[in-house]
């Protein structure tokens, strides 16, 4: 990282890189294996009691062999004497131990199913709060399909992992261990044999990690890529078709599939040369172990049955091979899925939560700029210096050409931004050092643009205070003028708004979020362009209900239909992120300045 | 935030059985099938041979080995590397058939799925969660190439084994053989009962997992809201809740499957245990020999396996079967809004745009509702433009829908140049009406992609005249001028500086009719007014129907027409209408019955 300044792979940053050097890679890899281990730590205790269910459940179903042994051994003969008791008992044992054998494995299945599940909810739950958590600069360059993707996508890598993982892990490795250690005391001679095919093995790992890093993290980035853009699709659709860009989009898909599917065939097929390679090598040490034992044979330096035990040994050794590879080709795809997760999970939001946050129980209202500064980027500024004191209980109207910078002022009074030079203040209270809560609860934005989630009316009304009562609810859309229209919906409160509220007409949107700011009763309230598509009927309506609501709380609304200009106490013109002009509306339509003019031709265009 | 769950299940078809689901794949896998024939051709001698290799050790053993001829041990050896590299051969060889194949099986799904879903019409995408869609274009496609690619193959491998193992043990000895096979019946009826359960689990944990992905993206979608109320915890919590219910299901299936699980190893488990006695009792009596006995457990054990692993590949099967039917669900939707099959031509036609009593109502709607356009009739000369103007919810948006067929009329006619749009293709439609909706749903393209996003052949100077139209100039002082990105869904623009985008791209199609849902709610007056003196130079040509909320808009359009109670109550001049129609006067203007009164009796 240190010789490339300019590219570094903290966070979500190189997500799409392909080029990783050595050490930003073992970087990545290291992040995500330790978020691996985080996943699994809580769930230590559940494992172990994983682990020994399947070591016993093991055992039984070894134990069967020696019974029928022992049944056909003894039983037999005793049989013959007319001794039904060993074969009974021969018999017995033998459903005992299928029993005991099947029972652990049935409870194990739901056992490891309860581990991989509570890590996957972890996980999930750890994503989406800490992506609720970024501040929205993340989230623009970010985009959402990528979220999700990681939420989706890379969610299923990991639960892949988990649920093929834990069963043939251990149990592979458990046999394996025993039979390395039967051939041992069998045979030293074979059992080095045995060692040195582990050479060959470990090589063809090395190179099957190696390669298969980079690939599965190509896949990780081609699926990501897919979805995004099928989000997009369908989020836009109605675009998508109006200016028929159906056609380019197949094409465009079709090629982000191809390169979904191509990552995909590549590692697959490196899995397929390492699957059989795996099966090759043990192969091969057993045709050695029986060459070179079948010399020593000659020799008279081993009996043949020794020879005939320690092949066979040798051959078990490899048999759960497969499942181990498929394992570990499973934890390459996990690992690759949890280095793009980790990096979600390791970007700071930089609107941080404060330290020692101060609380404010109360809030008068009193917002403050002293000094501020700010810019999306550095390099252009949106508020060059911004200095404004908004007395408590004060409503401002807020005007100016679009793109003047109004929308960014009320984003950082709701601290979606931080000021880069400066502070905002709330009763003298840096937004910074603010309870988060305490600055929920104290300030409300309507944003410009109304989204309302998918579920009914009612419930888009009450994310402005999860608590409300229905009588809350309804009285809350009364004030507003939405309970005309919501009454006339087939199932009034209780419709469904439908994804984003394509349900309901542009205005009745912006009124559904309007009810909600007005349920959620702030100290300061901000309205950017919350009339906007409103008819002038309901604007009417909206603006009465304001004078009523507004009476004892700070309020800033941006609008550019001036008609707001009646019910607020001061009036800021806003140009290229200054303010120009700042008064009483009587004071500045009896002016000669912007405002005055702004004012005129707007009483012009009415009628 | 909450989820349509339910709606998937009022479609829920009539329960198609496994065989008769999955084989509606066919006409995607074709091309793989004889790959993957011969998959489980070369699947099933690598069984075999991993079954030859120990005999063979044991002959060679027994036989060269014993006599002490050290030739032969080179010979025995090499027999025993060549069937291990057989071995190995085939195992990659199995790989290698299917595994690409089945990636270009699951590509041409994902293609023609991600096609059906553009071609879908608007009502469909209305209805469906995004998360539900996008489930199944990723998750449940992947589910269904492992399925083909892998649990197909091993599943019919294994039943064959299973098939022929147990051929083997009744020629061995047919009571043993056939108390074994016994155990198979209750196996299967197990089997059946699994197979229900399981499908209904894994279907629900599908569209769980598709729930949650809706609630991811509203999540981040809206989280401009969540942030401004402080909700995150609360959108946490329904989230947590979410994802809760899709563990209990999880947790469910696993269940599920450790029941198949515990039959499949408890009761072949219990058969042996019958053999054994049975067994050693025939052999007592002479009906069977110890080397028999032997040879049977021996057989039997191999069986074993293939046995238990019936569970996990029955399992995938189902899930691969209830994934197939979510993909078909989608697939099998219905298109009502269609090219016509022999379509009209309307080329170069002036721009007359015509509703004929045009009635329209929403799917939902109940039956007790009138229309919500209810006859509408109006006509929109060539080169005219009309103002729409309306009560919020009046029906202005869905009325300027029609007429590119996002919607298609329920009554009467939308005409362009006289022809029926529904007679036109909608790419001859589209190309001829161009559209800047209510909200600008732009694209994370660059600016210069988005505006050209009707027209992408068009060139620099008429780029540039639709940006100057739109007075959005604005564009170079972006950091990359016309190349930045606009930041998903345009977010990283202010407002109007996203309309005046949405309106340039309108313009840069050049149709002959635009229509403008309200394109200047979100500009203040001074650009507002520039962008009209603008436009007029452009709507002086063009058949425009423009959706006003305000006078300034109206001041725009040569008419105006009034829509109230779902139909076309007035059609005049602006002052026309302010002086005949109480309505109007409602709708439009903001000033005090008296001083309207006053300005009337000025002007007259
Ligand atoms: N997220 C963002 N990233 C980068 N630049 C931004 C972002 N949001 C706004 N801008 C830029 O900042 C400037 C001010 O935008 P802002 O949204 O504050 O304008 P506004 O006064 O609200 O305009 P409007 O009346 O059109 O809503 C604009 O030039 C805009 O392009
Ligand atoms: N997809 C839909 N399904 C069912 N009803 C809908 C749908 N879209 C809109 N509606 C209903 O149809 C009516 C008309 O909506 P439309 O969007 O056409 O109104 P509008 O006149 O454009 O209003 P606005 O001025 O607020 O934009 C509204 O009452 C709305 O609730
Ligand atoms: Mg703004
Ligand atoms: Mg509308």
């Amino acid at each position: 990282m240190t010789d490339q300044p300019d590219q570094s792979v903290e966070g979500v940053e190189g997500e799409e890189r392909d080029d990783l050097s050595k050490a930003e890679s073992r970087q990545i890899r290291a992040r995500s294996v330790r978020l691996l281990g985080s996943l699994v730590h809580p769930m230590r205790g559940k494992l172990a009691l994983a682990v020994v269910v399947v070591v016993i459940s093991t055992i039984s179903q070894v134990a069967g062999p020696s019974i029928i042994a022992y049944g056909i051994d003894t039983g037999l003969p005793a049989l013959l004497a007319q001794d039904w008791m060993p074969v009974a008992l021969a018999g017995l044992a033998y459903l005992l131990a299928g029993v005991t054998g099947a029972l652990l494995i049935a409870w194990f299945t739901i056992l490891s199913a309860r581990i991989s599940q509570a890590i996957l909810f972890d996980l999930r739950r750890r994503v989406f709060l800490h992506t609720q958590r970024l501040s929205l600069e993340f989230h623009e360059s970010y985009t959402s399909g990528r979220i999700i993707s990681r939420q989706t996508s890379d969610l299923d890598a990991i639960r892949e992992l988990l649920d093929s993982g834990i069963n043939q892990l251990v149990q592979g490795v458990l046999y394996m261990l025993f039979t390395a250690i039967a051939l041992f005391l069998l045979d030293v001679e074979s059992g080095f044999i045995l060692l040195a095919s582990l050479v060959p093995l470990l090589v063809l790992t090395r190179w099957f990690q190696l390669r298969s890093q980079r690939l599965y993290r190509r896949t990780r980035v081609a699926s990501a890529r897919l979805i995004v853009q099928f989000v997009e699709t369908m989020t836009g659709i109605r675009a998508v078709k109006a200016f028929r860009t159906e056609k380019r989009n197949e094409r465009e898909f079709g090629e982000l599939v191809e390169q979904y599917r191509e990552s995909n065939a590549k590692v697959i097929r490196l899995f397929g040369v390492y699957d059989p390679g795996l099966v090759l090598i043990g192969n091969v040490a057993v045709a050695v172990v029986l060459l070179v034992g079948g010399f020593r044979v000659i020799d008279g330096g081993l009996e043949i049955g020794v020879l005939l035990a320690a092949v066979l040994y040798t051959r078990r050794f490899f048999d759960p091979m497969e499942d181990m590879a498929m394992f570990y080709n499973g934890y390459q795809s996990a690992t690759a899925a949890l280095e793009k997760i980790s990096g979600v999970l390791e970007e700071r939001p930089s609107v941080a939560d404060p330290e020692k946050p101060v609380d404010l129980w109360h809030s008068a209202g009193h917002v403050a700029f002293e000094g501020v500064e700010f810019g999306y980027t550095a390099d252009r500024p949106i508020l060059p210096h911004f200095d404004l004191d908004i007395p408590a209980g004060q409503t401002i109207a807020l005007v100016g050409s679009t793109g003047a910078g109004k929308t960014t002022l009320a984003k950082l009074i709701s601290r979606f931004y931080d000021p880069s030079a400066g502070r905002v203040t709330l009763d003298g209270i840096d937004l910074r050092e603010l309870h988060p809560k305490d600055l929920r609860r104290a300030i409300v934005m309507v944003t410009q643009e109304a989204y309302l989630f998918s579920g009914t009316v009612a419930d888009n009304i009450a994310i402005g205070k999860p608590d409300a009562s229905r009588d809350e609810i309804i009285a809350a859309a009364r004030a507003v003028g939405a309970a005309g229209f919501i009454e006339g919906l087939p199932n009034g409160y209780e419709t469904d708004v439908n994804k984003r509220g394509g349900r309901v007409s542009a205005g009745q949107r912006q009124l559904i979020s309007f009810a909600r700011a007005f349920l959620a009763d702030p100290a300061v309230l901000i309205l950017d362009e919350a009339t906007a598509s409103l008819d002038i009927p309901s604007e009417r309506l909206v603006q009465d209900a304001l004078q009523t609501l507004l009476a004892d709380r700070t309020a800033v609304i941006i609008a550019h239909r001036l008609s707001t200009v009646s019910i607020a106490d001061r009036v800021l013109v806003m140009e290229r992120g200054r303010i120009v002009e700042d008064g009483t509306p009587d004071e500045l339509i009896a002016g000669d300045g912007r405002f005055s003019q702004l004012h005129a031709s707007w009483r012009n265009s009415l009628v | 935030m909450q989820n349509q769950r339910d709606m998937q299940n009022e479609t829920e078809p009539r329960r198609a059985g496994t065989v008769a689901t999955l084989a509606r794949l066919r006409p995607y896998a074709a091309a793989a099938l004889p790959r993957i024939y011969t998959a489980m051709v070369a699947s099933l001698l690598a069984s075999l041979v991993a079954l030859a290799i120990p005999q063979v050790l044991q002959w060679m053993v027994d036989g060269p080995l014993a006599d002490g001829d050290a030739s032969q041990v080179w010979v025995a050896a090499g027999i025993v590397l060549g069937l291990g590299v057989l071995e190995a051969v085939l195992i990659g060889l199995r790989r290698a058939l299917v595994l690409t194949p089945g990636t270009h099986v699951e590509s041409r799904m994902r293609n023609a799925l991600y096609a059906k879903l553009q071609d879908l019409p608007v009502t469909f995408h209305d209805r469906w969660p995004s998360g539900q869609l996008l489930s199944r274009a990723v998750s449940d496609l992947n589910l269904i190439r492992r399925w083909l690619s892998f649990g197909l193959v091993l599943l019919v491998v294994n039943v064959l084994t299973l098939v022929g193992g147990l051929i083997i043990l009744i020629v061995m000895n047919w009571v043993l053989g056939l108390i074994f096979a016994a155990a198979a019946l209750p196996v299967i009826a197990y089997g059946f009962a699994f197979e229900r359960k399981y499908s209904s689990v894994a279907r629900r944990s599908q569209d769980q997992a598709g729930d949650l992905a809706t609630s991811v993206e509203e999540s981040v979608h809206g989280i401009r809201v969540l942030k401004a109320f402080g909700r995150s915890r609360y959108a946490l919590k329904r989230f947590e809740s979410q994802a809760e219910e899709l563990r209990g299901t999880e947790i469910e299936k696993a269940k599920a499957i450790a029941g198949i699980w515990l039959y499949l190893t408890l009761i072949p488990d219990l058969a042996f245990g019958v053999c054994l006695v049975v067994g050693v009792w025939l052999a007592s009596v002479g009906q069977s020999s110890v080397g028999e006995l032997v040879a049977f457990f021996a057989t039997g054990t191999v069986l074993l396996f293939p046995i238990w692993s019936m569970g996990y590949f029955l399992a995938m099967t189902l899930d691969a079967k209830t994934a197939t039917l979510r993909f078909f669900e989608v697939m099998d939707a219905p298109n009502t809004i269609r090219d016509p099959a022999t379509p009209a031509t309307a080329r170069g036609g002036a721009g007359e745009l015509r509703f004929d009593d045009v009635h329209f109502r929403y799917q939902d709607s109940p039956d007790a509702f009138p229309d919500l356009v209810d006859g509408v009739t109006l006509t929109v000369r060539p080169g005219e433009t009309m103002a729409l103007v309306g009560l919020t919810g009046s029906g202005k948006s869905t009325l300027t829908a029609l007429t590119t067929r996002l919607y298609d009329v329920t009554g009467g006619a939308v005409r362009l140049d006289g022809v029926d749009v529904r007679d036109l293709t909608r790419e001859q439609l589209r190309s001829r009406i161009a559209m800047a909706f209510e909200e600008a749903t732009l694209f994370s393209k660059t600016v210069r992609e988005n505006v050209l996003l009707g027209r992408p052949d068009a060139s620099e100077a008429e780029l540039r005249e639709a940006l100057d139209i739109a007075q959005a100039q604005f564009v170079d002082e972006l950091p990359h001028g016309l190349d930045t990105k606009v930041g998903e869904e345009g977010l990283s623009l202010s407002g109007g500086q996203r309309q005046r985008l949405a309106l340039a791209r309108a313009i840069a199609a050049k149709p002959s009719v635009l229509v403008l849902d309200d394109p200047l709610s979100a500009l203040d007056v001074d650009t507002e007014a520039l962008v009209e003196a603008a436009l007029r130079r452009v709507l002086a040509t063009t058949t425009a129907l423009i959706v006003a909320h305000r006078p300034s808009t109206v001041a725009l359009a040569d008419r105006v027409a009034l829509l109230e109670d779902g139909r076309i109550t007035a059609v005049g001049t602006h002052s026309e209408l302010l002086a005949t129609s109480e309505h109007y006067r409602f709708v439009i203007s903001s000033l005090e019955a008296e001083t309207h009164a006053a300005s009337e009796e000025v002007s007259s």
